[in-house]
């Protein structure tokens, strides 16, 4: 009994002190700046900064590689505190931008071709003749994008359609990568007024596809300010740089024009989406 | 020579330390998400295993068996990887930040693992010589890495299947890890060791 506490006890003894002498010989110096920007940062490990992850961008802001405001999904408050352990002024970056899926088209409005039974995955679904959708430029609903997003901000609704929740949304762009049809466009937060299609298909032929489409007919340029929409390819396009007034969407005959505003708050978001019956914006 | 040969073959497919001996399930289950953590894992297993199987054998036999003290094998097995590792893990955030860098966050997670300690205890228990025990133990580390590559990569697609939702996670994850025992008790009776 003795003899194996002392043995023991003497084994944990020139262990701790192997490790202790060890620890001396071999302690890396590292930056304290370096864990302290780590900390500011979201960590979320988004990877939109183009490095594998916080504790990298960290790293590379520390030693001056990159400017303070890298991290595009911090905005203004991460910058902000970065630049204050880094002991320099932040002048304040470009606005704020938000992801949103410019497709209106859910099920019950732009319905199915055939009965896809595969992955469930966009990436996969859109392989097989482009996805099952009747309209060929429209969110496939599987959720690709809901599950690469690495802050929650994106819900499935029933009906089959992403949506952003601007309020959580910082804007990394991951989804805009993942999803396979390439309807997921970074807009600016504080803009209202956006068109929800992405469909090239002449009038008559995005029409019967999905009776959200946009139709190509022209009303909205007209109304709203010069410049401010255009008619690209059959598909009216925002231009951001200009405001629109609110007026504009109840233009649209094919009500595809709609108006989200900056302040929707996180739970008035998922609300609203339930309010309208799994249809909102 | 043959003898080596029968020992790996019977640590990564016979007695598979995971799927046979049931061993090291926790972090089998617990970082088998992805196939690349899972990579990591297993390298971090290997170097550990191979570390930890000569370090205790030369501990055991220079020492304990020296002073009488066979009857605190566990115990100071335990010890002994526990600062081991602590150890290579000082000395490879100093020589080696690459390597550092990729097994660095799954070296702590092993210190204390069953599968480590088991491969140093039967090691005694087999009665192997210096290099049977250093080919044991990578054999034993190469068959985790077998399983858990089998079975991240399975999970990696189960994520993508339309599993019913009471068997989502988890359940699925256990039900693939009793399947992909079973397949292994195939290779019983393969090598008599």
């Amino acid at each position: 009994m003795l003899t194996a506490v002392i043995a023991l006890g003497a084994l944990a003894l020139v262990a701790a002190f192997g490790l202790a002498v060890a620890a001396r010989a071999f302690a890396v110096e590292t930056d304290p700046r370096i864990e302290l920007v780590e900390a500011a940062l979201p960590g979320a490990n988004c990877g939109a900064c183009g490095y594998p992850g916080c504790s990298g961008l960290a790293k590379a802001i520390v030693e001056g590689k990159v400017e303070i405001g890298a991290c595009p999904a911090g905005g203004d408050g991460v910058a902000e505190a970065v630049s204050k352990i880094m002991g320099v002024s932040y002048r304040g970056g470009g606005e704020r931008m938000v992801a949103m899926v410019l497709c209106g088209g859910s099920d019950q409005v732009a319905g199915k071709r055939f009965l896809y039974n595969g992955v469930r995955d966009c990436s996969s679904a859109a392989l097989i003749f482009g996805g099952d959708k009747n309209c060929r430029y429209g969110c496939l609903g599987l959720g690709t994008c809901v599950g690469i997003c690495p802050f929650g901000a994106m819900i499935m609704l029933p009906g089959g359609l992403a949506r952003v929740d601007p309020v959580k949304c910082t804007g990394c762009g991951k989804c805009v990568d993942a999803c396979p049809k390439k309807i997921i466009k970074m807009v600016p937060a504080r803009r209202a007024v956006h068109i929800l299609c992405s469909s090239h298909d002449k009038g008559a032929v995005a029409k019967k596809a999905c009776a959200k489409a946009c139709i190509a007919c022209g009303k909205c340029v007209k109304t709203a300010p010069q410049g401010a929409i255009k008619i690209e390819d059959f598909l009216a396009v925002v231009n951001y740089d200009v405001e629109i007034p609110e007026e504009t969407a109840g233009e649209c005959p094919m009500n595809t024009i709609v108006v989200r505003k900056e302040g929707t708050s996180d739970t008035g978001f998922l609300d609203s989406v339930a309010a309208a019956g799994g249809d909102a914006i | 020579m043959p003898k080596l040969v029968l020992i790996i073959i019977s640590a990564v497919l016979v007695n598979n330390f995971i799927l046979q001996r049931f061993l090291g399930t926790c972090p089998f289950l617990g970082v088998s998400r992805r196939v690349s953590t899972a990579l990591g894992m297993s390298g971090a297993v290997l170097f550990v295993m191979a570390m930890a199987s000569v370090a205790t054998w030369l501990f055991y036999h220079y020492i304990l068996v020296r002073f009488g003290l066979e009857y605190l094998q566990t115990i100071v097995f335990i010890l002994v990887i526990a600062a081991l590792v602590q150890l290579v893990e000082l000395v490879l955030q100093k020589f080696s930040p690459a390597l550092y860098k990729a097994l660095g966050i799954f070296l702590p997670l092993i210190t204390t693992n069953c599968a480590v300690l088991g491969v140093a205890v039967l090691n005694i228990q087999k009665g192997y010589n210096l290099i049977e025990t250093t080919v044991f133990g990578v054999g034993g580390a190469l068959g985790f890495g077998l399983a858990m590559i089998l079975f991240s990569g399975i999970r990696e697609r189960l994520d993508m299947a339309d599993t019913p939702l009471p068997f989502r996670g988890t359940a699925i994850g256990l039900v693939t890890a009793g399947l992909l025992s079973l397949a292994f008790m195939g290779f019983t009776g393969l090598v008599k060791i």
